[in-house]
């Protein structure tokens, strides 16, 4: 087995270093995702601002669901691209990359689940007291 | 498993010379920092949601956020959608003054550097505006009437009309005789109440809190990176033969355009 974890030459960042034509490969890459993050946001605002979250009656509008899934799936994705491109967490090691993101998901969607449980039941209570007492 | 690690000596593992996940030590911490960091911004958005998901009504973005600078009100979201662009292209520059650090190449690096410098001092100054719009109000403020809290606006021919909540409005005589009738009124926002929502405070208070939080990041990141701008200037990496410093600052400073990610979705989209 080789080893892989020594520093030969006592800097990461000297052997992470790059000529021209890598960098005009890196480049590419950049603009392509700086073309997809606008995008993304384009798409967002378009959709916040053209479909509404009530109808004319007051009434929830049943796309709402749906384009609030949306929303959080397209946050996800702009995230993903900041992270494993801009940032290069997709090329470290994959055991750095999982040390970074594995107890943050695991403790962030705890959290979520418990926070939304709770605000539910309270939702629920103040409902119950506003028709007691309208 | 023994036999492998047998002929590597003791001060060859641990005598700093070796990394685990092939990383410098400045640029791993730097991460951990970031993580920390990111679960400070997660419990903050993860309280809002609690105090949004358990409230019987909240106000709709697109209608508290539709202000642009020098053109009045009318225009949903658009002004922050901009300032998104500017940081996602501000965080483009960066990544591009890490690349130009990379080929070793000072010019390239001074110039990526400086327009996020300017992209992120942009980003602060519309915070700055939106700040100013939100605490002195949008339009008329809000009025207490009979039927409950109702936002004043008025239409493009200057004709009343009430905005009752969940996108219901008001016009014409009934909007006159509740105007008329109005017990209470309230302009602009505080930490106490606000006219966007009148039955929920914690609106501004949340408003205040994070995009406050998300301002001063974004603040002491333009800091950082005049700083490590001089330093290239002075030719201080150069010398040392690599630009760490600068990916390691840029590592910050798309983390505060991650974060900028999340609070545009829950705070103006949802």
């Amino acid at each position: 087995m080789e080893r892989d974890d020594l520093i030969q030459d006592h800097n990461y960042s000297i052997s992470a270093n790059h000529n021209e034509a890598q960098g005009v490969v890196i480049r590419k890459k950049i603009w392509k995702v700086t073309g997809i993050l606008t995008l993304i946001t384009i798409v967002e605002v378009l959709i916040g601002a053209f479909i509404k979250q009530y109808d004319s009656v007051g009434e929830d509008n049943f796309l709402w669901p749906y384009v609030k899934v949306g929303f959080l799936v397209l946050t996800v994705v702009k995230a993903a691209y900041i992270v494993l491109i801009f940032m290069h967490l997709g090329d470290e090691r994959k055991s750095f990359k999982w040390l970074i993101l594995a107890p943050y998901i695991l403790f962030i969607l705890y959290l979520i689940f418990i926070c939304l449980t709770e605000s539910s039941y309270w939702h629920e209570v103040f409902q119950g007291v506003n028709s007691i007492n309208p | 498993m023994a036999g492998q690690t047998e002929n590597i000596s003791r001060t060859e593992l641990w005598g700093g010379n070796g990394s685990p996940f092939r990383i410098s030590y400045g640029k791993q911490w730097m991460w951990m920092f970031l993580v920390s960091d990111a679960l400070t911004f997660g419990g903050l958005l993860t309280a809002y949601g609690f105090a949004r998901h358990q409230a019987p009504s909240w106000p709709i973005g697109e209608e508290t956020f539709n202000a642009m600078p020098f053109l009045g009100n009318g225009y949903p979201l658009l002004y922050v959608a901009l300032m998104t662009f500017i940081l996602i292209v501000s965080s483009v520059t960066m990544v591009l003054a890490v690349e130009a650090g990379h080929r070793l190449d000072k010019k390239g690096v001074i110039k990526w550097l400086l327009l996020t410098v300017v992209g992120g001092l942009f980003f602060v100054g519309s915070q700055g505006w939106e700040w100013y719009h939100f605490i002195h109000g949008t339009h008329y403020g809000s009025i207490l009437t009979l039927d409950g809290w109702a936002v004043v606006d008025y239409n493009a021919a200057n004709e009343l009309i009430l905005r009752m909540g969940r996108g219901l409005t008001v016009s014409g005589a009934e909007a006159k005789t509740l105007f008329d009738g109005a017990t209470a009124t309230m302009q602009g926002a505080n930490l106490i109440e606000n006219e966007y929502a009148p039955l929920v405070p914690q609106y501004a208070n949340f408003f205040f809190f994070i995009t406050g939080f998300h301002g001063f990041h974004v603040f002491s990141g333009v800091v950082f990176n005049f700083i490590i701008l001089i330093n290239v200037l002075r030719g201080v990496y150069d010398k040392r033969g690599h630009y760490e410093m600068v990916e390691k600052v840029g590592l910050y400073w798309h983390f505060i355009d991650l974060v900028w990610v999340f609070v545009f979705t829950f705070f103006y989209l949802l």
